[in-house]
Parts: structure tokens; sequence; C-alpha cells
């Protein structure tokens, strides 16, 4: 497949204005802007587009949303807190294809009436802050940001804010609540931010990838693009891809591209003869899946039905080597760490798993820690205010559910295998 | 107080939003940049640079973990151990910084020379482990790679 959001990128100098535009980029701005709002609406609805950072929402419906509320002004955010351990498809966007996203934010700008937009970086990626900077810093000189672009009279002005380390900000309503100088805990919905957002306005909260696709369904229309991929999640995809492969790396495929291929053709299969035990499919907080559950196709509508889901499409990939006891105690430091505290189910669950898992993991496992892990996951499940408490119990379930020798085994001979 | 210059470049970032409570986690980073932590007397700082509660200040920046309550040593490694990074070694690395450098995960060397914290993840899971050094990025790391790219920070 021909490559669009990561087109270029083997040039040293891709981030910069121009060699975007020698590249062809920011023409679909011009074009864009000849369109009307509500035109440009209705390709994106005929697109199919879904939102890449996870949740794969589609784009159309939650602008709409937004669109249709009277409140002004209406605020842009780019989620660009790629905190999802296994994942780095955003980066090479956001350090070598910046204009990219700015160009796609103008965009989606003009379509959603709003003249306000900020970046949301992780404090982890100081040097995509200052890509990012120069970038906007030339997107302004040339016109493609400020009060009147392409001389339309069209008005978006664009920052980068910068995270701080908590995971947790990549949850929408924690991301505006951080945006506003707060902790970075969950709202509660509804109100939801596309009616109370930032600022208590409208706002559209976007992933980078989400936003770096607008340039490519106004270059080739909404009915090509559906064409790319699956037919119910269209477009292309970046995956990343890191463990015990060949090749690991981020790779730009048609959504839905099977698991397998992926990891078997495209990162060039397993590194030093090793042999394939266990893959994360879709970020740190996707159910594993062991080597014989991968024939799949890695998009919002089949990875559910296999066990597990998309995420953000960071692969995770395990030889025989891993004890995934190990793995699973490693998962549940992080969301102990992560867990913003407010709700009861997450703070005290990922903190009583974590517990669990350690002993087990350090040798002191006591008979019937297993059941008692499902337990405290069932217990999390359904019950907590945002996804990060719901991820932490999928985890272990899936652990669980495809490792549970291990982890009796662990328990009782107090150590691997 | 923050001198003129850093107040001007907080008034710059206050322009950015459309309240000033908004600039706080950016003042935060400069405050940390000026005072090398987050003092009392920092917060206090950008409490009055904001007009914003010092409570909010505390609560805000002790909420995220890439603000330091305590000062820090002249560099600060940040090396990310979460699952990518720990199937390819990481830990060890952990161990290799403390043996070699003397410096614990959360503390300081003896010589101020190092501050060691570890990091949920840093992008850099096909190119692992890895880790930050101040603002410097360096992956595909073993203890020789350390050990080189540790030479330039004195």
């Amino acid at each position: 497949m021909e490559k669009f959001l990561l087109r270029n990128i083997e040039n040293p100098n891709s981030a910069d204005i121009s060699e975007y535009m020698k590249a062809g980029g920011y023409k679909n701005i011009s074009k864009a802007l000849a369109l009307s709002p509500q035109d440009i609406m209705d390709e994106i609805k005929k697109s199919g587009l879904r939102g890449r950072g996870g949740a794969g929402f589609p784009t159309g419906m939650k602008w709409s949303f937004a669109k249709a509320d009277p409140k002004f002004p209406k605020y842009l955010l780019c989620n660009a807190d790629e905190g999802e351990p296994g994942t780095f498809k955003d980066r090479p966007i956001l350090e070598k294809n910046p204009h990219l996203l700015i160009e796609g934010m103008v965009i989606s700008g003009y379509v959603l009436g709003s003249e306000y937009g900020y970046i949301y970086l992780r404090g982890e990626y100081p040097a995509a802050a200052d890509i990012l900077n120069a970038a906007i810093k030339q997107a302004y000189e040339a016109n493609y940001l400020g009060d009147n672009i392409g001389g339309k009279g069209v008005k978006f002005h664009l920052a980068v804010h910068q995270g701080a380390g908590a995971y947790i900000c990549g949850e929408e309503t924690a991301l505006i609540e951080s945006i506003e100088g707060k902790k970075g805990q969950p709202r509660n919905k509804p109100p939801f931010p596309v009616n109370v957002g930032a600022w208590s306005m409208p706002t559209i909260v976007n992933n980078v990838e989400t936003l770096s696709n607008l340039p490519l369904i106004i270059e080739i229309g909404g009915e090509a693009y559906s064409n790319i991929g699956s037919k119910d999640c269209p477009g292309p995809k970046l995956y990343s891809i890191s463990g015990h492969v060949k090749r690991p790396g981020v790779y730009e495929l048609p959504m839905g591209t099977n698991l397998k291929d992926i990891i078997f053709t495209h990162a060039g299969g397993m590194r030093d003869g090793s042999k394939l035990k266990a893959v994360i499919p879709g970020g740190i907080s996707t159910p594993v899946l062991p080597a014989d559950a991968i024939d799949c196709a890695m998009d919002f509508v089949a990875m559910p039905r296999a066990g597990s889901m998309l995420g953000s499409g960071a692969i995770i990939v395990m030889d025989e080597s891993v004890c995934m006891v190990k793995v699973a105690y490693r998962a549940l430091k992080f969301f102990e760490h992560e867990s913003c505290g407010k709700c009861v189910p997450c703070r005290e669950g990922t903190d009583w798993l974590r517990k669990v898992l350690e002993r087990i993991e350090n040798g002191s496992g006591k008979e019937g820690d297993v059941e008692l892990l499902s337990d405290i996951a069932g217990i999390m499940l359904g019950k907590t205010f945002c996804p990060l408490g719901d991820g932490a119990a999928g985890v272990v379930m899936g652990m669980i559910k495809h490792f549970r020798n291990e982890f009796e085994e662990h328990i009782k001979n107090g150590k691997c295998q | 107080m923050f001198n003129e210059t850093v107040l001007k470049e907080i008034e710059e970032i206050k322009a950015r939003y459309p309240d000033r409570k908004s600039a706080l986690l950016p003042s935060l980073y400069v405050a940390q940049r000026e005072f090398g932590w987050l003092s009392q007397e920092a917060m206090e700082c950008v409490s009055k640079a904001l007009n914003v509660p010092e409570a909010m200040v505390r609560g805000t920046a002790s909420f995220y973990s890439m603000y330091r309550h305590r000062p820090a040593g002249r560099h600060v490694i940040q090396l990310c151990t979460n699952v990518s990074c720990m199937i390819l070694g990481a830990e060890k690395l952990v161990d290799f910084l403390e043996t070699r450098y003397g410096v614990q995960p959360g503390g300081t060397s003896q010589d101020s020379r190092f501050s060691l914290v570890i990091m949920e993840c840093i992008g850099a899971c096909g190119t692992a482990p890895a880790m930050l050094v101040n603002t410097d990025f360096y992956d595909n790391l073993s203890e020789k790679r350390i050990e080189e790219i540790l030479e330039k920070y004195k």
C-alpha cells in the first residue's frame, strides 16, 4: 500500500514545511476551503473513519454532536498523550510529519467551526515538542495558521500543551482537566466533551492519527477512503510492533491486516529462532492472546471477537522465554501507579491485584490466589469511573484465561518452571 | 520571586489559553527549570505569577510524575522498564546503574551526578530498552552503550 500517514518520512528533513509541500503537503487545505464545512462532514461520514486512539468511535458522528451545539468558541484538542505501553505509532507523525497533523487540524477546525486548537503532547516526548513548535511557527509564516488562512477569512490558532507524565491524561476528560491546569482525573459523563468540554465549551478530542487522516479523506474523497482496509472500519492504520520480532517498528497498513501477517511477514517473524508464546495486540490494556489465537484481522470489529481489542494497535510480541506472571505483575505495577485515585474499585483494585501478583511472582503465592485475582478483577470490571480500571481487570482475566497453569505452577513451586 | 525574563515568559504562556489556570502545567515546568525542583519557594512563585491558590498549585504539582519534589542530581536519567523494555532486559540495566553509578530508582547518587527515575513507557518500544537523560533520548540500550552515553554527562 502506498504510504500516506508516513509519507516521505525517510527524508531526513521531512518535518520541514518546504519538504512537506514538495511532497504534496498543504494542498488539501486549499481544496478543503473551497468546499463547505457540511460537504466535508458528509465526506467524513462517507469515509467511515473511526477514532484511532483506542475506542474506535465514528469520527463523523462525534463531530456532528459538537457541531450541533450552538455554543462558541469550540475547541479542538489533539490527543498526543501517547502513553499506552507498547504504543509508539503517533511519534513518527509528531516528529517526522508534523505538518500532516497541522494540516489535518486546520481542516478539522474549519469543519467544526473551531478557531482554537491545542496539541496535548505527553511530557515524555520533549523532542517532539521542539519539532511541533518549529512546525507551527512555519505554518503561521506560510499563512496555514492564523486569522486569515489562505486568504479565505478562516481563522485557526494552534499551540502545544505539554503533559507531565500521567497516563490517565490520555482519557479525554482527564486530558481536558489537565489542560485546565488541574489534576488529570476523569469527569463524569454526561455531559460529554462535545457539549461541555474544555473551559465548559463544546470540545472535540481526537487522536493524532485520526486527525492526520483528514487530508487523505479530502485528497481522495470519502468513498475511495472507505475502500481501504476493513469494510466496517476503513482507512490506513499505524501498527506499532515491539518485543521479540526481527523488525520491530511502526507499519502503515490497511486497517484489518491479519495479526499473524503483521508479525510474521511485515515484522519478519521471531528473532533469533525463538518460538512465539503470546501477543498483547493493542497495548498493555488489551487482553493477551496465546500463539494459536493470532490469526485474526486487526480492527475494531474482529479483535473483540478474537477475545481482545484493537486498542492503539500496539503489538507486543513475546517468545517462550517470557514469564506471564512477571508480565502481569509489571502491567499491574503500571496500572496501580497510574490510577488517578478518584474511584474506589480502580484505586483499591489495582493495588490489591498488584499485591497478589507480587507475592506470586516472589514465590510466596498462596493456594487460592488465582481465584482471588479473578474475584478482584471481576469486582472491578464495569464498575470503574473510566476505562483504566477495566483495562487492568481485563489484563489479569486474559492472563488467567490463557495461562492459568503458569500462575498455579508459580504458586506451587515458588518460581517459573 | 521569578526575575523579569521568567515573568515575561509566563505571561506569554498565559496568553495561549482562555484562562490563567491553564498555564499551570507549563509554568510548573518553568519553575522546575529555574529552581531545579519544585521547592516551596518555586510553587509560591508560580502561585503569585498566575494568581492561582497555592493549594491548587501543590495539588496539581503532586499529581504528575515529571515534576520533582526534592532536589535532583545534575542529570536526570529516566529509564523505561515497562513490558516491551522489560522483556528486552531493562531490569538488568536498573541493576547496572545502581552498581556502576550508585543510583537507585527514585534516588540520587552520592556525588549528585545522576538521579534515576523509572518511567512508564517513553514510546520507544520498537527500539527498547530506552531512556531519557535530561531531555536527550537514547534507545537500543545495553550496559556498554549506557556507559558510553553517560560519559557525556559529568
